[in-house]
């Protein structure tokens, strides 16, 4: 049996807007979300579930983008880095605390990071630090820049 | 079963080369091969599958048992691991994700019985797993991170068999019952039988593990694990429960998850809490990697295992 050619149909709401595309079951949410809707701010970085450069909320949660495949979120509400501000461009708290902090230093790890942090915040609305530095666990800076990071998560927590 | 590495055509391409091909062939049919390859591993993507996803547990017994070489996924985060390295390359992914019944956390008296949908965060976080099997859920806040504990479930840990994993050595110390059910019904296992062999566990093909049952304990209990980073995989790990008959289990001390028995024999019989961690790896022959020697396992076995022992004993 040739698998070549066998699409599916999935219909995946990201930022509020359904897309219906038939994709290969084997397509990761990541390059659904890259590709296939064209947002890039969702990054690909290690693609094994270390770095958490992929993360993004899944019906409200944060998950690893590379480690789930489109399929699998077919009919469900994905979030991305994108789709964080209101409409009229307001950023959330925690994006302020990002800028106000200057908690990045290249930026590739701070869409995950924000994602990641966006939904521990929503289970931990006062972290402490020690917390705060235990949630980063999934999300690498390689810049090593995780003090201001801290500092911006604490900073937006109640 | 697991192992798909494309090994033939390796094997086709040294054939041409012994049936007396021309060297430029041979060379431009490796680089076509590792060409795909590298391509394959920057891309990190499965190969490719068909995807159905099930309605209810007896419809996923039944693809498996008429699909060929069909496998379930939930969580996904033992699997596509696997499936990205190519480790594993099944032809038909069965979903059970969608059947939210298999998501629970029950007391039921002597156990509490833990859904295999049941994501780790859950585990993690639950009051009745903090109660009565504390250990548990201590143990399933060091899995990967909390986005991966989101998506990762209980049945997938367990039902992989790692080695390395962080929950099946506590499954093995707390003494778990594992729920199975197939196409002629359910069948319960205790997870002393359900660690086979490296990525091994006793399921067949064509079923579904339901449910964990984990029995209460208010014993001491210590659980820790050696790494070099704070995100890496354990090079050793140890989980004990103490009580009457305490029990040692040990993670990468094996090609499975496995009890130290010598260990455990030498504190029923009365041995002090050195000697019985001086014999925790004499009935074992630790594996050898990039990460430590056999012997270098051993000693951090000893030296875990004590310090284990003295926190729960």
């Amino acid at each position: 049996m040739s698998l070549e050619g066998i699409l599916m149909q999935v219909t995946v709401m990201v930022n509020g807007q359904n897309f219906t595309n038939d994709i290969e079951p084997r397509m990761l949410l990541v390059h659904f979300i890259r590709d296939v809707v064209g947002l890039k701010g969702t990054n690909v970085g290690c693609e094994t579930s270390s770095c958490g450069a992929c993360t993004v909320h899944v019906d409200g949660k944060s998950v690893k983008s590379c480690t789930v495949l489109a399929v699998q979120a077919d009919g469900m509400s994905v979030t991305t880095i994108e789709g964080l501000a209101s409409l009229d461009g307001e950023m959330t708290a925690l994006q302020k605390s990002f800028q106000n902090c200057h908690a990045l230093q290249c930026g590739f790890c701070t869409p995950g990071m924000i994602m990641a942090m966006e939904s521990f915040l929503l289970e931990n609305a006062s972290p402490s630090e020690a917390e705060v530095r235990h949630a980063l666990e999934g999300n690498l800076c390689r810049c090593t820049g995780y003090h201001n990071i801290v500092k911006a998560v604490l900073s937006a927590s109640t | 079963m697991f192992v798909s590495l494309g090994l033939d055509k390796i094997q086709e391409v040294f054939a041409d080369a012994a049936i007396g091909l021309g060297r430029a062939r041979i060379f431009a049919q490796f680089e076509l091969l590792m060409r795909s390859y590298r391509k394959a591993w920057s891309e990190v993507i499965p190969v490719k599958f068909e995807y159905y996803r099930a309605t209810d547990v007896s419809d996923a017994i039944d693809v498996l048992a008429s699909a060929r070489d069909a496998k379930v996924i939930a969580g996904g985060h033992s699997l596509l691991p696997l499936m990205k390295l190519r480790f594993a390359s099944p032809m038909t992914l069965v979903d059970i994700g969608r059947i939210s019944s298999l998501s629970y956390i029950l007391d039921r008296g002597e156990y509490v019985a833990i859904g295999a949908l049941t994501s780790l965060r859950d585990i993690e976080t639950s009051p009745i797993l903090k109660t009565s099997v504390p250990i548990l859920s201590y143990a399933a806040s060091f899995v990967g991170d909390p986005s991966v504990r989101h998506r990762a479930t209980i049945g997938g840990s367990v039902v992989h068999g790692d080695a390395a994993g962080d929950l099946p050595s506590v499954m093995l110390a707390v003494g778990a019952t594992v729920v199975l059910q197939g196409p002629d019904g359910k069948r319960s296992v205790s997870v002393d039988d359900f660690f086979l062999g490296f990525l091994e566990t006793n399921i067949n093909f064509d079923e579904v593990l339901l449910e964990i049952q984990v029995p209460k304990s208010d014993a001491g209990w210590a659980r820790s694990e050696f790494n070099r980073r704070a995100q890496d995989w354990a090079i050793v790990g140890v989980a004990v429960l103490g009580g009457k008959s305490p029990r040692v289990s040990l993670i990468n001390m094996a090609s499975t998850p496995i009890r130290a028995f010598a260990c455990e024999d030498a504190l029923v019989a009365g041995g002090s809490i050195k000697e019985a961690a001086d014999l925790v790896s004499s009935d074992l022959d630790p594996p050898e990697d990039l990460n430590a020697t056999s012997a270098f396992r051993s000693h951090l076995a000893n030296v875990l295992v004590r310090r284990a022992l003295e926190r729960s004993l």
